[in-house]
């Protein structure tokens, strides 16, 4: 489990806030949500709990380990624990699916090459990628190289998969596609999964823990089931944004439900 | 302001080549991208290399004839002066410039690539040491290959003053072989061949440092790569000058 306790993350030397005391807990073997409008601060909660950004004030803790607190050193071993995958796939123009996904093993795994072949090989078929392993992500289509970083993520049998926005670029099928594979695996290897998206369709697809951040702050947390009975205001005004649900938001704002567990 | 600015810049560049600097995660991989590195920049080079010598050769010979008309020089001046400025500072330090335009901005460009496409950060999330990674092979591999490089610009610059005396008859081939042998003096070859050494360290760790650095899109990355040659011309030539003044004087 992945818990955050009261961060706070100023930018431009102290005089911008982005982070205003968050607090939340991400649980092993669930799709976690970290949702909300563009520049929310939800990227630079991620960043933060990956350790790629140093919040001011705050614990970041993986079961119980404060990543903050950590030297370089001991980040360097946490880091093997960790998958990424990035908005953009990131992977290596230069290497093939396979020499992506190979990667990880090669640096840190103590297999010898043919039991590297044999586990990148396992993850290019789990994300049902087999046939692919020797085209260059250039040469695959935008769900496909999502696919690949997937299956470079998981290689090293992560205990925390982060995804950042997995989704972006992709038509609305390819996303289920990603959004149901992430949940699998989740379940599949007891994953602790962080995914940052705005798309409502994976919130309701695979939100089985929700953080939703507004302006900065903990808006509210709860999951897929209890997101459309909340009473939250700009909550209401992220889940319904789109004008095909103007009539239902307005519903909404002006009877509002009943309050929910989400806080 | 402009000070402070170029320090804080310079600060940058010495924390990023210290990082760059340490013991890899995994030799075996850092030894694949080391030859890999010196296949890339510096092999891949020497046709560049062939043809600017050989041509540089050639207009050496001919002016340094074209400026000797006084009937009291010896005639095998032209090969002894040749030989001189090849020595000194063509196969050195204008052949460094001239890579740096072509090596240079392929690093930037490269490097700058990965950062805005997320693959440094992709490196780091996995615990590899991206500058370590990525720079000190291409900083190692320069630093072996630039020596090379340089004595094949040496002797393809000669044998270009030569063929031109052999095409054109401005000086015959046997004098300015003669004047090629004429007061050899081996330090300079040494001179060009350690100098070469501070030249690759300076394109491949600034043209890194530029790369690395460089945030936003594509028109950035190529900011960076234009940035990382000119920096690296101006350091080459500082460096020149300060190289030249504690080894020759």
């Amino acid at each position: 489990m992945i818990e955050v306790k009261h961060i706070d993350k100023f930018f431009d030397g102290g005089e911008r806030q982005v982070l205003h005391n968050i607090s939340a807990k991400f649980y092993d073997g669930k799709t976690n949500l970290i949702i909300g409008q563009s520049g929310s601060g939800k990227t630079v909660l991620m960043k933060s709990i990956v350790g790629l950004f140093k919040p001011e004030n705050g614990e970041i803790l993986y079961d119980g380990r404060n990543i903050i607190a950590m030297d370089n050193k001991q980040i360097k071993e946490l880091r093997k624990e960790i998958g990424m995958l990035f908005q953009g796939s990131a992977l290596f123009d230069s290497e093939t699916v396979m020499g992506n996904v190979i990667f990880p093993l090669k640096m840190f795994s103590t297999m010898s090459h043919e039991e590297q072949r044999e586990r990148a090989q396992f993850c290019i078929d789990r994300v049902n990628l087999t046939g692919s392993e020797d085209k260059y992500p250039s040469e695959l289509s935008g769900g496909m190289q999502k696919r690949a970083a997937i299956a470079r993520a998981i290689a090293l049998n992560p205990k925390y998969l982060f995804c950042d926005e997995p989704n972006s670029g992709l038509d609305p099928k390819t996303s289920i596609v990603i959004d149901d594979l992430l949940s699998d695996i989740t379940h599949e290897y007891n994953i602790t999964t962080i995914i940052n998206t705005h798309d409502m369709n994976s919130v309701m697809g695979i939100g089985e823990n929700i953080v939703f951040i507004n302006k900065g702050h903990v808006g509210w947390i709860g999951n897929k089931d209890e997101i459309y009975a909340v009473d939250n205001e700009d909550l209401i005004n992220f889940v319904y944004a789109t004008d095909l649900f103007a009539d239902v938001r307005k519903y909404r704002l002006e009877h509002g439900y009943s309050k929910t567990r989400g806080r | 302001m402009v000070l402070f600015k170029s320090l804080e810049v310079f600060g940058k560049y010495c924390a990023l080549v210290w990082s760059s600097i340490g013991v890899p995660d995994k030799w075996k991989e850092f030894f694949k991208r080391y030859i890999n590195e010196m296949y890339k920049l510096g092999i891949d080079s020497i046709p560049l290399i062939l043809i600017v010598s050989i041509f540089i050769g050639s207009l050496c010979t001919i002016l340094i004839k074209i400026n000797m008309s006084n009937p009291l020089l010896p005639r095998y001046t032209v090969g002894l002066s040749t030989r001189e400025i090849i020595l000194l500072e063509f196969s050195s330090t204008i052949l460094c410039l001239i890579l740096s335009g072509k090596i240079g901005s392929n690093i930037a460009s490269e490097i700058g690539t990965m950062r805005v496409t997320e693959q440094i950060d992709a490196l780091d999330i996995m615990g590899v040491n991206s500058a370590n990674y990525l720079i000190m092979p291409k900083m190692l591999g320069m630093i072996t290959i630039m020596p090379f490089l340089v004595i094949i610009c040496m002797g393809t610059s000669l044998f270009g003053g030569y063929i031109i005396c052999v095409l054109t008859g401005i000086e015959t081939p046997d004098t300015f072989i003669y004047g090629i042998q004429s007061y050899f003096i081996e330090w300079y070859v040494w001179f060009a061949l350690i100098k070469s050494l501070f030249f690759a360290f300076i394109i491949s760790s600034i043209s890194s440092f530029y790369g690395y650095t460089v945030t936003g899109g594509s028109v950035e990355v190529g900011k960076a790569s234009t940035n990382a040659v000119v920096m690296s011309n101006i350091m080459i030539l500082v460096a020149d000058v300060i190289l030249t003044k504690l080894m020759l004087q």
